[in-house]
Parts: C-alpha cells; structure tokens; sequence
C-alpha cells in the first residue's frame, strides 16, 4: 500500500472496501438509502405467503381461531384454569394474537437467510434487511387476525380499557423480541443448519412458557416470593399480559415486571445485533 | 469525480481450507473442534493460517472513469471472486479496493426473482434488489418489457415462463440500471444468438455512454470488441495487463500452460462429473508422437482418455474444435455413427480410449482450442472443459503455398481443380 488515495471523490457513492474487523455498528444511513428495498421484500413476503393455497389469506384468522379452539378445550374444559374473568374464547384469541405475531415473524427471520441465498451471494444490500423484512411482513398476517379480535369484542360486549393507548407499545416489543431472536437464529442457521430443526421446538417450547391460554399470575403465584423475576425474563410474558389487559382488560400481574421483559427483549435485539454483523462478512461465502 | 472509478490496491481473498467444500457445517463439528482445541494446540497443530488457499492474491490495478476493461482468467483464475468483492457481495481477507460511483452487477441475472410472483412484479422486486429506486423503475418499466419481449405474459407468473424468457427478462431489468460503474460476469453466455446480439449492443451503449465496465467473459470475441484494455487473471494472480488483442494474445500463448497434452489430475475433476473420470487429452502427429504443433496437409489425431468407475448408459463423448477467438469450427462425438452409438448404448466401468482423425488438408493454419464434453443427452453433463488443449496448425506443404500470403478461412481443403483449355480465344 504504498499508492496514497486519492482525495475523496465528488461521486454519487464512494466505498472503500476492505477487510472487516471488530465490532460494526449498523449503518442507519445506508438502510435509510435501502429503505425500498425494505418495503419490496415485506411486500414481497406478503404476497408470496398465500401463493398456491386454496384458502388464501384466509389462513390468516383460521390459524389463531383453530388454535384458540385446541387451547380452550384443554386448559379450559380440561384443566379448568380461570380466564381472568372474560368469555374464554377471548381470552385465548387476544393472547394468541401477539404470540403468533412474534413466532412468525421470529421464525420466518430464522430461515431467512438461507431461503433468501440467491440474492445474498449475488448482490450486495445491507443483510439485515432480510431478516427485518420477514419480521414486518408478519405485521399483515396479525392486522388481518385483529379484526377478527375487535368483531369478537363488539359480540362479547367487552370495550377496550384505558390502557388501550399501550398496544403499540407491546407490539412494538413483540417485533422487537422477534427480531433480536431472528437474528441470532438467522446468522447461525447459515453456519448450522440445525437451527432449522430447533425453531420448532424453540416455538413450541416458548409458546408453552407464554401465559397464552392461562394466566400469568398462575406461574408468578407459584414462583417462591421474590424469584418472580425469573418468568419476567421472557418478554413475551410482558407482551401477552399487557397486550390482553390493555384490550379486554383482564388483571395484570405486576407492572414492574413489564421493565424486566422490556430489558430482556432490548439484550436480545443488541446482542443479536451484534452476532448479526459479526458473522455477515462470511454469509456470501458459507450460505 | 476522481479519475478513477475503481482503485485497487494488494486485495486478496482466502478461504480456509476445504471451506468451500463443505459449505456449510453443522453444530457438532464445531463442537468437536471446540473440545479438541486444547488438544490441537497442544500437539502445535493449528494449522489454521496454513490450511487457507487464496482465491486471489495481491491484486493491484485501477479502472479509469469511463473505462471499459476486460478480466480475462481461466476457470478458477479468481475472476468472479474478485468481482465479487468488488460489487460487495463478499469482504476481502487483505488490502483494500475504492470504489468511486455507483457500482450495478450482473453478477448473474434473475437475483430476488421469485417463481410464485408475476413478470411485473419481479421487475420491480428484482429492480429493487438491484439497487433501483421505484420511480426509476416505473418510468423504465415500458422500456424493459419491451426489451424483454415477454410484453404478452408480464402478468403471468415466472414459474411458468420458459427457461429462455425468463432469461431475457431478468437480464432486461439488469441492462436498464444506470449505475456508474457496471461489473458484468458470462451474462452472454446465456439465451440464443439474436438475444446474445441484443446484449453486447446493450453493453456497448452503456460503455458508450462513458460508463466504466468491468467485463469477464470467455467470449473472446466479445472481448475483442468491447474492450480496449485488459488484464489476465491465472490462479488468484493479476499476471498481465495490457491492450485487449495483447492480451487475449497472452492468454492464448501462456494461459494454456498445457499444449499437446491435457491430463486432469484427481482435484481438478469436480465430484459431480463421477462416474466419469477425465484421464488425458493429446493431439498426436502422424507419427504417433504428442505434438503442439501439427500440419495441414497431414492427418492429426485426437485421443481422450477416462475412466468409469460405474456403467454409464448412452454416454458419448464429444469435441468442440474452436478457434482461439472461441468460434467453433465443428463439434462431433464418439457416438456419431448408429453403428457405434447402438454398440455402446451402456458402456461398462473400466479404462477407456476414445480416438478420432482429423483428416489431411481440413484445418487452415492457426492456433486451434480443443473443448471436451462428456455426457448423456438429454440426461447430464458429466464433464466439460470448453478450453481443454490448444494446439498448432502450421501450413507447411498446404496447398497454395507457393504464394507466400496468409489464407483466409478456418478449413484449407485440398480440392480438385480441374482447368480446359479449349481451343483459341472466341472474342
């Protein structure tokens, strides 16, 4: 290297290239300049879902509504355990609603890479871009579930509590959770494809951990006095809970514990932020 | 602007050793490495810098504004490595590349086209992930499908276009980015002939329009006409630069490092050609020697020899002779004649030679490429080499010789004239 450079150029883009090293941060101006492309893959995401099913976009509310059937029947009629004192269905329909936005959105990233590998070792863009736009083309598929929530709120008679005004917020945290977790999973599942075999099971395991069909205070009131922190560390309990509470307003366990999701789900998005740009370098050439 | 719209300095890409092989590798093995680390390190055996390979090493050259260079290598030279790093789809190991405009590749054709979705709407995805803006690729949108020449099916899905078509639409969006730099790798080795024309007059606007270009392709051809200056690539090194006829003359010259004989040693075969095995390719002389050179008006033979580890039904084996600028003077296979082709339906594992004579007086004098093919109809490609092994025609004793003037054409047949003088003039 013993050419200096020349001076900046006046062009429209100038890139250095050159071996990565360390920590990345995100660049915000380049996916500010990506940001159609942003919107072409969530669009895209949507459009193809439904390609070649009979049923369509319909899926979208007979996915939650059949799993909210298989719930009742067994934490309902079976286990017996109480729905916060709204009509069952309800209950598990707005329970199922945020968990369902975050189990898509956060699998559909897991596998993104790997589904997305012609154009990662072809063209460049920012990475993330793909995992992002799985996860905000899970925004569709949840407004199309909601309306069916709000025409089961006018047919129970339940109106929206005050705390209606936090709803962005849980979803917000939902997307974030989502995305933190997709991430991890997406840059190791183009090193491991194991990780394909373990999003099931992750799903499953978490949805279970998730007061979806009861209700959190039945884990909390179990807990030994001051370990109650410990089922926080799921965000997705903060999530569903408040989620509920805002909307059919059913009790919430504690608000304080809602900062500990919040802080869980905030670890989860930088540290797979993080592993993300780490590993990015090598995608085009292990995929 | 800078003066030059790519610099690169010392740029390098290595790959840990047989990290392209395997791809991908599962949590176990890392496990298992991460347990034997200790180990390893113990017994001195990290041999992790020594078990890398440089696909490119020191590479260090810069690229005008409005420049039109051709990248010129064989298979494996580090071509579309490099272009690959240059159009950021993958980071280089060491030294580094400047890049000055907006860089467009058509590292290959069709990227983020989805089958499920229509003509219209993988034109703006794919425009998109080319790095369009929507409003560029609304008010180009006419044009594209116009180039296109699907105009009829824009609304039905890709999945059901034909390979061909698909084809020209994918390269149709990509040929209507107008970015500054454009990074282009064998697109022309795609679609029919008339397609392939339409292509080159597209690349040769862009370059007209004062655009750098950064073009690798074994057309050499394509080369010659759309480039001015070149550089030749050979196992990750840059190893000439000069203007293009130079260069192609280089690479003719020194980049088919094997003239008379081609043997293919074991690593060199990709694992997918099995069961076919290329053994060697020779050009012999009428004495039965190896020869670089041989003569017009002699007969030369050709010899393939390969193994089949397992039977291979309807397998043939095929020549392409070409001339160094990469036109093909005629094609044939083992199996050309009924005879042999209902004989060898199935041929069974084992040794295998197959010969064939170019007869005397065919072949003008020049330098000639010899391609290999190795297959089934219609059922799989065991193995190709298009540039296999070269060798030397030489006019010695060819007809016409007497006039002491290069002949035009790729055949020199000896044909029979036949000259009546009857009787005195009539006029």
């Amino acid at each position: 290297m013993d050419k200096p450079l020349t001076p900046p150029a006046q062009s429209s883009q100038r890139v250095l290239i050159k071996p990565q090293r360390g920590l990345v941060g995100l660049d915000f101006k380049e996916l500010f300049r990506f940001r159609e492309l942003i919107v072409f893959l969530t669009w895209r995401d949507i459009l193809v879902r439904y390609k070649q099913t009979l049923l369509g976009g319909a899926w979208a509310i007979l996915q939650p509504v059949l799993q909210m059937l298989i719930f009742n029947v067994l934490f309902g009629d079976i286990a017996g355990l109480s729905s916060g004192g709204v009509p069952r269905p309800l209950f598990t329909y707005a329970g199922l609603l945020p968990w369902n936005l975050f189990s898509t959105s956060m699998s559909d990233a897991g596998r993104s890479l790997v589904t997305n590998r012609n154009m990662i070792t072809k063209v460049y863009f920012p990475r993330i871009i793909v995992p992002l736009s799985s996860v905000l083309s899970g925004v569709v598929d949840f407004l199309v579930a909601f309306l069916l929530l709000a025409g089961m709120m006018v047919y129970y008679g339940v109106m929206p509590t005050s705390g209606v005004w936090g709803l962005p917020l849980y979803l917000l945290l939902s997307l974030v959770t989502a995305l933190g977790v997709g991430l991890w999973l997406a840059a190791l599942n183009v090193h491991y494809r194991d990780i394909r075999y373990i999003i099931p099971f992750l799903t499953q395991f978490w949805m279970l951990a998730t007061p979806i069909a009861y209700e959190a205070s039945e884990v909390f009131s179990r807990l030994p006095a001051g370990w109650e922190w410990l089922y926080a560390l799921n965000p997705m309990v903060g999530v569903v809970e408040g989620f509920r509470s805002a909307l059919v307003g059913t009790p919430i366990y504690s608000l304080d514990m809602l900062w500990i999701s919040i802080l869980t789900s905030l670890v989860l998005l930088l540290s797979g932020l993080v592993y993300f740009r780490r590993m990015e370098r090598t995608f085009a050439d292990v995929v | 602007m800078s003066e030059y719209a790519i610099r690169v300095d010392g740029l390098g890409k290595s790959y840990a050793l047989g990290g392209k092989v395997e791809r991908y590798r599962t949590l176990r093995d890392s496990l298992v490495d991460m347990v034997s680390w200790p180990a390893r390190m113990l017994k001195g055996d990290l041999r992790r810098d020594a078990e890398r390979i440089w696909a490119l090493k020191d590479i260090s050259f810069d690229v005008r504004q409005g420049q039109v260079l051709g990248v010129i290598g064989r298979n494996g030279a580090g071509k579309s490595t490099l272009l690959k790093i240059l159009s950021r789809v993958t980071d280089p190991s060491a030294g580094y590349a400047e890049i000055n405009g907006r860089v467009g590749s058509l590292l290959e054709v069709g990227t983020g086209f989805h089958p499920e979705l229509s003509g219209r709407e993988n034109i703006y995805l794919n425009g998109a992930v080319l790095g369009m803006k929507r409003r560029e690729i609304g008010a180009k949108f006419d044009e594209i499908v116009e180039f296109s020449g699907v105009s009829k099916f824009i609304d039905t899905a890709v999945k059901h276009y034909s390979s061909g078509m698909y084809l020209r639409l994918a390269f149709s969006v990509a040929a209507h980015l107008e970015p500054e730099i454009l990074v282009v790798d064998e697109v022309l080795a795609v679609g029919d002939a008339e397609f392939q024309r339409k292509c080159l007059g597209k690349m040769g606007e862009v370059a007209e329009a004062g655009r750098t270009v950064l073009f690798v392709s074994h057309n050499m051809s394509a080369i010659l006409r759309l480039t001015e200056e070149s550089i030749v690539l050979d196992k990750g090194q840059l190893v000439y630069r000069a203007p293009t006829s130079q260069a192609v003359d280089y690479y003719m010259a020194t980049g088919l490092s094997q003239t008379g004989e081609r043997a293919w040693a074991a690593e060199e075969v990709p694992a997918d050609a099995a069961p076919f095995r290329p053994i060697a390719m020779r050009v012999k002389d009428t004495a039965g020697r190896v020869a670089e050179t041989v003569q017009s008006p002699q007969p030369v033979d050709i010899e393939i020899e390969y193994e089949l580890s397992q039977p291979i039904q309807g397998l043939r084996l095929g020549i392409y002779l070409q001339t160094m600028r990469g036109e093909v003077v005629f094609t044939s296979f083992d199996t050309d004649d009924p005879k042999d082709y209902e004989k060898y339906a199935t041929r069974p594992a084992g040794h295998y030679l197959s010969r064939v004579t170019i007869p005397a007086d065919t072949l003008n004098e020049g330098q000639y490429v010899l391609g290999l093919n190795a297959s089934a109809f219609r059922v799989r490609r065991y193995f190709q080499d298009e540039r296999a092994l070269a060798f030397i025609v030489d006019a010695l004793g060819a007809p016409g010789m007497q006039w002491p003037e290069p002949r035009q054409g790729l055949v020199r047949p000896k044909l029979d004239w036949t000259i009546e003088h009857d009787g005195a003039a009539r006029a």
